[in-house]
Parts: structure tokens; sequence; C-alpha cells
């Protein structure tokens, strides 16, 4: 029965100098036919050239209860982004 | 292959040229993709798994555009398919055996795709008329080639019910593969004794991989040998064309 | 930090004041049109009601393939029956989708096709006609497939964001199926005498079906309201009827087919055209059963899944033997290095 297949998610890059991104997931008995299962599906129309696959059991994630601490603290430090920075008119390349 | 370049650089025939040669051997290819497509299609919405429809149906499709680039080759694609009658139809008994089991459907893929994957490598490198599309297509009978290792594997050394079924299905089709190896009028330059060796040993490959054997027994009996390539088809094939033809000859000359 | 179940985001255990703090804080999510994730509280009856819509969506798109694929073998035209065949894949691709998006919320594919086969739950009614023509092929893409996409349209923001990710990419594939089923009653529509009666006559039987898609009228429609609130839904199931009609009427005439409706006509002052009364009486019948496909589709669907066991076990097994032996080989190599 597909209960012995366990789920895997699906990785696509769908071009050169892109990174994989998240495609979705499917079924399959083990590594090998997951990837395959994988080029046959999210791959049909051209969508990619490269194609990891992970068993969805094996995906540590953060809590959605803990977001707010979790993420919290990065939202409170507006120097780490470029936009914090004043630099007066007719300075460029900066 | 001499024969067919004297037609196309010069115009001039030598004696053991005919002109048909060309259309002749893109019917014989075409007609096994074709009916080969044919019968994967008869798969859809019946699959062990939905992962599999689409695997299935990929093959299927990848064939069908094989089938049509040939048969083009040879005239109009449609009433090729779907005007000749029986006797005319050139491909492999093998391709138009009926799907059985699942087992049944992966043997008949490992056998007939490794024949190809070897005999488009082979024409994909040479200069022929059929190296253009054999560049194309190699790519695609890579991946049934794949398709049905991976299977093979799975069911051989599976269950002792999924290995038994593969073994059955082996068996019962192993007469079939030897007409694999006849050559074919216009398929010029292709040593075809060395492509059953080849053939031979990457197969016999896999199954030792999947805990199988070769199969024994005759690969040339005197009914199958060459017989679909002259037009000699076993008696469900006569089915599945009126089943593939019907419509298009229920309605003479209409366009759809 | 609040003491949720991740697995089911059950709040069983949770005070009165909390549970009705989160539903508050859900409700106004959803409202200002966020996101709801898989592992995110939600409201078990949102759950159940995302999961039986994602289930039957699934289910329809796998049953669905039954009716056209019953064509793939006799498609008249080597172009005509490659298109069919990827539109038929197409079809187990979404299901797969669906039953990925349905999976995320703890409930897994097998339990879904169980329910299917036992009857618990249901596919689209519009499965259960018969395709008895190669035209009926051209009227699925045309008139089920555009209803569908109506339908499904709006989905592509549903609250639920693996649904709604799921059906962006299903509405981008779903284009060319309409497209198709349109070109092929095109193609039948000005050819021979016997063609054209052929669209004409699928046309003729597909198109109340087709109307009915879009459910119950919306003063019967059970879970309406609540997935309206939720964001499930955007559009009453009379608002995507009345756009389907409108959409289609136009078309049909570029096809030079009539739709089967005496009572159809442009309403000037509404903006919109009526159209004649649907038989409900049907609706709630094929639903129940009694449609003229019903037992083959769900017999069908059972076969192919009773038949495909000993495969899937198969497969099972073999993954299960090789991971063990890699297992064995990397404990063997561990002690060999000492490790």
């Amino acid at each position: 029965m597909t209960q012995n297949w366990p789920l895997w998610e699906v990785f696509v890059r769908s071009r050169r100098g892109l990174s994989h991104t998240h495609a979705g997931s499917l079924h399959a008995p083990d590594a090998e036919m997951a990837l395959r299962n994988a080029r046959d599906l999210y791959t049909r129309r051209g969508e990619g050239i490269s194609i990891w696959v992970v068993p969805s059991a094996e995906i540590t994630a953060s809590s959605p209860d803990e977001r707010d601490p979790f993420f919290a603290p990065s939202a409170d430090k507006p120097y780490r982004h470029p936009t914090f920075y004043e630099i007066p008119e007719g300075v460029h390349h900066l | 292959m001499t024969g067919t370049d004297a037609v196309q650089s010069d115009g001039v025939q030598s004696d053991d040229v005919r002109p048909d040669v060309i259309p002749s051997a893109a019917l014989t290819l075409g007609d096994d993709a074709l009916i080969l497509s044919h019968r994967l299609g008869e798969w859809a919405g019946h699959a062990p798994v939905l992962e599999e429809e689409v695997a299935l149906a990929n093959i299927a499709l990848d064939l069908l555009g094989q089938a049509r680039v040939l048969l083009s080759m040879a005239g109009d694609e449609d009433e090729l398919a779907f005007l000749r009658e029986e006797r005319s139809f050139r491909n492999l008994q093998l391709v138009e055996q009926p799907n059985g089991d699942f087992a049944h459907t992966i043997a008949r893929q490992l056998y007939f795709s490794f024949h190809q994957h070897e005999l488009y490598a082979e024409l994909a490198a040479g200069d022929g008329p059929f190296a253009p599309l054999a560049a194309k297509a190699v790519k695609e009978t890579a991946y049934h080639r794949d398709h049905a290792e991976q299977w093979t594997l799975r069911l051989g050394d599976g269950t002792p019910e999924s290995r038994a079924r593969m073994r059955a299905a082996l068996d019962a089709l192993w007469k079939y593969t030897g007409e694999m190896f006849q050559p074919v009028d216009g398929v010029d330059g292709v040593d075809w004794a060395a492509l059953e060796d080849r053939w031979l040993a990457a197969v016999g490959a896999v199954l030792e991989r999947a805990g199988l054997t070769l199969p024994e027994g005759p690969r040339s009996g005197a009914w199958a040998a060459g017989a679909g390539r002259q037009g000699l088809h076993t008696e469900s094939f006569g089915r599945l064309l009126a089943e593939m033809q019907h419509l298009h000859r229920s309605h003479p000359g209409a366009s759809w | 930090m609040v003491a949720v179940t991740p697995e089911t985001g059950q709040d069983s255990g949770l005070g009165a004041d909390l549970g009705a703090q989160l539903a508050a804080a859900f409700d106004a999510a959803v409202a200002a049109e966020e996101r709801v994730e898989p592992r995110d509280w939600m409201p078990e009856a949102y759950r159940a009601s995302l999961v039986r819509q994602m289930a039957q969506h699934a289910h329809s798109e796998i049953i669905g393939m039954q009716p056209e694929a019953n064509w793939i073998t006799r498609a008249p035209s080597l172009r005509r029956k490659a298109i069919l065949m990827a539109k038929v894949q197409d079809e187990a691709g979404h299901g797969l989708y669906l039953y990925s998006a349905a999976e995320t919320l703890g409930t897994s594919r097998d339990e879904l096709l169980d329910k299917l086969h036992s009857g618990k739950q249901k596919y689209s009614s519009i499965f259960n006609y018969p395709t008895l023509t190669w035209a009926d092929v051209g009227a699925i893409g045309w008139l089920v497939d555009g209803a569908a996409i109506t339908n499904q349209v709006p989905i592509c923001r549903c609250s639920y964001g693996p649904y709604a990710r799921a059906m962006v990419r299903i509405c981008k594939e779903e284009s060319f199926h309409q497209r198709q089923g349109f070109e092929l009653l095109m193609a039948l529509s000005k050819g021979t005498e016997a063609q054209h009666a052929m669209a004409q006559d699928a046309v003729n039987r597909w198109w109340w079906p087709s109307l009915m898609m879009f459910g119950p009228p919306d003063d019967e429609s059970a879970h309406s309201a609540q997935s309206m609130a939720w964001r499930i839904k955007r559009h009453s199931n009379d608002e995507l009827r009345q756009r389907f009609v409108d959409i289609a009427v136009p078309q049909a005439e570029a096809l030079g087919l009539t739709l089967p409706d005496p009572d159809l006509k442009w309403n000037e002052e509404r903006g919109h055209h009526d159209f004649g009364a649907i038989d409900w009486a049907e609706f709630w019948d094929v639903l129940k059963g009694n449609g003229p496909c019903n037992e083959q589709r769900i017999g069908q669907r059972r076969r192919a899944h009773e038949e495909g066991a000993w495969v899937r076990e198969a497969a099972a097994a073999y993954a299960e033997k090789h991971s063990a032996h890699h297992a064995a080989q990397n404990a063997a190599t561990n002690e060999e290095a000492g490790v």
C-alpha cells in the first residue's frame, strides 16, 4: 500500500543561476523513484533543469506558534538594511 | 548505406537501390513507436499508482512524437496510421502484445526500450536520414530504458508475488524478442548482430541485479521471427487496429 | 507561547478564553487576506471543510480522467491523440497536486482514496455522464473545463496557502484544456454535416450538466456562507454560474453551435443572460449515485487500485530491503573505520 510509500518534497531549479524552489510533493517508494516521479510530474512543461527530493519527514521546521518570538528580534535591527543610512545627494555608486 | 546516399546526392540509382527504401524504413520504425504508444495509452486511468499514470503517459507521448515524425517521412501520418490494413503494418509483434498486468508492460518496455535505445544511439551517431530524429529520440529512449530498469529491479526484487509475475512476463514475451535484430531494409549502417549482443548483455545485467535471469527458450520461432516486419501479426493486433481506426474510417475525407 | 498540538492544531486542551482568542485572531487574519499555512492554528471546522473540498477536487481530477481516456485509443488523428493523452496526463498530475495539498493538513492520500472508493467522499457529478462520441471530448474541454476554470480561478486566492498554490499551477495548465476542446469542436462544427451534428449533439448533452457543476442555488447551498467568510470560496454558486453562461454564449456563436436552452437571452437591464430553469432533480439524483456511469467510474477506480496493490507493495518491499542493506553497509563501514 502507498502508506509505505513516503511523502517527498520536490525542489526544482528552473534555470541556471537560480536556486531550487519548492514545487510540491509526491509519493515514492524510495529516493530514486521520487526523483523520476518528480521529473515526470513537475518538469513536464520544461519547468526545470535540476531537481532535489527530500523525504518530508526529514524536514525540520520552525514552529508557527513561535513565529513572533522566533522572528521578531530581526525586525528591530533596521541598521542591517541599506535604506537605514543617509547618503548626501550627489554621491553615487554607494 | 551507399545505396540511399547515391539517390540523395546525385540522383543516380545504382543497381541495388530502391527509391522506396527510406519511406519503408521510416514506416517500420514509425509503426513500432505508434503501436507501442497506443498500448501504453490504454493504461490511462488504470495505472497502479497516480505517479505511474504520469510516467506511462510521458513515455507514450514520446513514442507518439517519434511515430509522427517517422510516418511523415513516409507520407501522410494520418493516412498511414488510420487507413492501412493490418498486413501493411511493419511493427514488431512485441510492441503489439496486450498490456497484461503491470509486469507484462514492464517486461515489454524492458525488451523494447533497450533495443530502441541501442538502435537510435547508432543511428544518431551516423549521418543517415534518421540521424536527426534519432539524436532527439535517444534522449527519450534513455529515459524509457531507465524507467523499465527501475521497475524491473523493484518487481524482480520486491515481493514473492511481484517476482513470480515478472518472471512469467519475461518468459511470455521472450519469443518476440528475436525479431528486433532482423535487419531492416533502409536502416543502414547498423551492425545488427553486435546490437543483439549488446542488448543481451545489457538486459541480462539488469535482470541479474533484479535477481532474475534471461529467459531460456527460442527467440526466433518459425512464426515469430521477422513476422511483424513482414506484416504478419498476432490476433489481438486486428482488434487494436479496429479500435484505433474505426472513427477515422467512419468519416472518409473528414478533417479533425 | 501557546500550547497547541502542532500536528492537528487542536485546541482541545485550551481554556475557553484562549480558544476564543485564537479563533478571533484567525478570523481577523483571514479577513485581512493573510494566508493560512499548514502548521498554523486553525478552527477544526475550517480544516475539515478544506480537507473535504480539496479531496473532492482531487477525486474529481482522477475520476475525470476516465470519460476522456475512453477516447484515447480511438482519437481520429495522431495530433488529437497526442493532445488528448497529454490532457488526461495533466489530470492525473492535478489530482496529485491536490492530494499533496490535502496531505499538508495531516490526511494521507491513502485515507482519501479509501473514502473515495467506499463512497464516503464525492467527486464532481459531471463525470458520471458518458462520453458517447468523439465530440464529447471537445464538449468536456470547452464546457466542463470552462466551468471548472470559472470555479477555480478564484481559488487561486484561497485563504489556505497550499490549496491556493496548487490551484495557480492547475489553472495555468487548464487553459490549454479548454482551448483544445474549443478547437476540437470548431473543427467538427466546420467539418462535414455528420461532424457538425456530432458536435451539436455533444453540446446538447453537456450544457446542462455543466451548469450544474457550480452546485445548488445559493439559497440551498449547505457550505457556502461559511466558506465565503473563511475565504475558501470567493463568489457564490449562482454568481459563478452566471459568469460562465455570459462567457459561453458568444463562444457558442463563434462555434456555430446552439446552446440547448430556448429561454437563453440577453437581459439588457441586468447586463447578463437570462437562462432556463435547471433540472435540480436530475442533479440530486446523479449525486445520490443514480447517474448513468456512477458505478462504472468508481468500479474502474477501485479495480485499478486493487490490481495495482501488488505493484505498490513490491516497490515498498524493495525500498525497505535496500535501505536496510544500505544501513547494514554503513554500519559495517563505520565499524571498520572505528567510528
